[in-house]
């Protein structure tokens, strides 16, 4: 077997085996049968709905763990993802209730305001960590707090709109500031959702997104500086990659990226910031991050398994199980498999180490 | 888990016991009679709003009537909770929807976006969503033939607790914490200062929220009410009314740890009768509830329930004010010396006569 494809498989496959195992035990607690559970999340799951619903939840998790693995691949932990959408979010909102545009420059006006914000909250950290040496953990931290508390004020303040509602939100954007259903595309393979379930333009956007991270990554120069700092730092340094300059780069980018978590919903479902968008995404895209192993393909496959879960356990509460037992399988996911690749990389070092040796001993012989 | 169902064992007979204290009321919608029977292979469902059954005050509330309906009438159906940041609202009327229900009580004004898009897309389902139904998306959910919103009259009852606190107090300082300053709790705020300022115009009150929008977790957050309530009392706050949801357990806690010490203050609960919920739940920290500010939920989704199964079903605004007890203040406990409720009740009249009209914001 090819080595090469052994770890990112097997090790979420154990995984998931050994999370779904574990709650299992914790639904017998309950007095549920576990398989009774998993199979009622299995039927509702899969129908044409829950799958739609399952990539409209995937989609911002997915540019959340995008943002979160440009950091990861030179050893930077962007914690700040959380803040850094949600003060993007109301902004680009905003902006895009208050302009009227030809479409794509409407649309194209609201990503490029996220962009922008998400980028100077992920350029605060990146300049901390470089003159004053904060680390980046704590800065961005705290800075999800201000951005939470700045986002409200300006919500509160400046951005929503005067309305007999109690319910705060910026002015609706205008049909051109709004992406575009897929569901007649769907419709023409003959998939026809219920009303209510839309499969929104931004996929394309998140592909795009994931297709830019690997070129940007692997066929850059400044993705061979950052994996090349994330691997040695010293050795980065010494042929002459400027460490500062990398790091403000990097964070910048990554809070770009985060910018663009809450779009999918801004310009695809609320059409505006509301006071219950939602939180979290950022936080969870760390998780998706860590089960993808910062690789474009695989942390799509974690936004989906979240997305699904996610979706999935809605039926949990209408047949009586504790819901919660899908968040205890998602951390145990996210734990074991952080393990399982530590593990089966540990078991490959060895069988490496053990053919080299042979390897010398034939030289040796021969010689 | 365990935790949990005992919980919900204890909730039920705090329902009852409120159930059986409202029995004799005779503006309790909820128990008149009516054909029983009526309701008989129906189904309604229950949305309830982040925190869920179990929170002691508004879900709770708009359970009880949901719960006596179905026994007085017959009816099933199913209830839903929302996840804690309240972004799955949507889902669960879906959910609701597709189960079959024929009326599905969404219970908190966060819902009215939702209820929009979903009430028009099945016109052949009702809902009733509790609290504020103005706007969704470009339209006013008025215009809908199958929503009804339940109001109340908040400000109102907030007025009449006001001046109990206003003639409670000795420090002439009291106290106001709201869960997440939303338009909604604001009208809390309004009458409470109001009927502060109309028993005792020498008092000043404090005003503190928890939290900001978007963050609700104002109000399921006993620890920041705890902070909030003991920041008051150091403020010399004698007196003080909470607005919070289930953060108001904090103020609770703080009263009695104030009380402990040798410093006689007072709390104001909200929504339920906090006096029965706390004797129950939390045995020790009633008797500092001086009273609290009812806000008939149960009163308000009961007659919309009964409404409905009559055929009766009334679209837009319902609502429900101090002239048909719709809010109130409780009596529970005794700490209320006759004539405040005397005076209490006098202004209560004023306020139903006119002669008094109470602002809706600060």
């Amino acid at each position: 077997m090819n080595n090469k494809w052994l770890v990112p498989i097997v090790a979420p496959a154990v995984a998931l085996v050994f999370a779904f195992a574990v709650a299992a035990l914790a639904l017998l607690l309950v007095d549920v049968n576990p398989l009774d559970a998993y199979q009622s999340m299995w039927e509702f799951g899969t129908t044409t709905e829950s799958l739609i619903s399952t990539v409209t939840r995937a989609l911002p998790l997915y540019v959340s763990a995008l943002a979160v693995a440009v950091g990861f691949k030179m050893g930077l932990f962007n914690i700040g993802v959380e803040g850094q959408y949600l003060i993007a979010a109301p902004i680009a909102a905003w902006v895009g209730g208050v302009v009227d545009l030809p479409a794509p420059l409407h649309i194209g006006l609201v990503l490029v305001t996220a962009i922008t914000v998400g980028a100077i909250w992920g350029w605060i950290p990146g300049e901390l960590k470089v003159r004053r040496g904060v680390h980046e953990v704590i800065s961005t931290i705290m800075l999800n707090f201000i951005a939470i508390g700045l986002g409200a004020y300006l919500l509160i303040n400046f951005l929503q709109e005067e309305s007999d509602s109690l319910t705060v939100a910026t002015p609706l954007i205008g049909d051109s500031g709004r992406l575009p259903s897929l569901n007649p595309v769907l419709e023409f393979f003959g998939i026809e959702p219920r009303a209510g379930f839309e499969l929104g333009s931004f996929l394309f956007i998140a592909i795009i997104l994931g297709v830019i991270f690997h070129l940007l990554v692997t066929r850059s120069r400044f993705g061979f500086d950052l994996r090349a700092s994330g691997v040695n730092a010293p050795a980065a340094r010494a042929s002459g990659v400027d460490p500062n300059k990398m790091i403000v780069r990097t964070m910048v980018i990554s809070g770009a990226i985060a910018g663009l978590v809450g779009m999918e919903r801004v310009l695809g479902f609320f059409h505006q910031y509301t006071s219950d968008f939602p939180r979290l995404l950022g936080f969870n895209g760390i998780a998706v991050a860590l089960l993808g192993r910062n690789h474009p393909v695989g942390m799509a496959f974690g936004a989906l398994l979240f997305g699904f879960m996610d979706r999935s356990a809605l039926i949990l509460d209408l047949e009586g199980v504790p819901r919660e037992i899908v968040t205890i399988i998602q951390g145990i996911v996210v734990l074991a498999v952080v393990i399982a690749y530590e593990v089966i990389a540990r078991i490959l070092q060895r069988r490496a180490v053990k053919a080299a040796a042979a390897a010398t001993g034939e030289l040796a012989e021969a010689t | 888990m365990l935790r949990r169902t005992k919980t919900i064992i204890a909730l039920f007979a705090v329902l009852a016991l409120i159930a059986a204290a409202c029995g004799d009321d005779d503006a309790d919608t909820t128990t008149t009679a009516a054909p029983s029977g009526i309701g008989e292979g129906r189904l309604i469902g229950m949305a309830y709003d982040v925190g869920g059954r179990g929170d002691l005050s508004f879900n709770d509330l708009a359970a009880l009537a949901w719960d006596d309906g179905k026994v007085t009438y017959g009816y099933t159906g199913s209830e839903l909770a929302p996840t804690a940041g309240g972004e799955n609202r949507e889902e669960n009327l879906r959910l609701l929807v597709d189960g079959g229900h024929e009326l599905i009580i969404a219970n908190g004004f966060a819902f009215n976006q939702n209820v929009g898009r979903v009430a028009q897309e099945n016109p052949e389902v009702f809902f009733s969503i509790t609290d504020d139904c103005a706007l969704a998306d470009d339209f006013s959910l008025l215009d809908l033939e199958n929503v009804a919103c339940v109001k109340f009259a908040e400000e109102q009852g907030s007025f009449l607790v006001g001046v109990a606190a206003g003639r409670t107090t000795t420090s002439n300082v009291i106290g106001f914490i709201g869960g997440v300053e939303t338009g909604l709790i604001q009208k809390f705020e309004a009458g409470f200062v109001a009927g502060v300022a109309a028993a005792n115009p020498d008092a000043e009150v404090l005003i503190r929220y928890l939290t900001q929008v978007p963050d609700f977790s104002g109000f399921v957050s006993p620890e920041l009410g705890k902070e909030a309530a003991v920041a008051e009392f150091e403020q010399g706050a004698d007196v003080i009314y909470h607005a919070a949801g289930l953060s108001g357990l904090g103020l609770f806690e703080a009263t009695k740890e104030q009380n402990d010490a040798g410093n006689a203050v007072w709390a104001i609960g909200v929504d339920a009768d906090q006096y029965n919920v706390l004797a129950a739940q939390a045995p020790g920290l009633e008797q500092y509830v001086l009273t609290s500010m009812l806000k008939r939920v149960d009163v308000g989704q009961g007659t919309v329930i009964k409404d409905f199964l009559e055929g009766n079903f009334k679209k837009g605004d319902n609502i429900f004010d101090l002239s048909v007890d719709g809010v109130g203040f409780s009596e529970s406990g005794g700490n209320l010396s006759s004539s405040l409720v005397t005076e209490m009740n006098s202004f209560k009249q004023q306020i139903i006569s006119g002669d008094i009209v109470v602002p809706t914001t600060p």
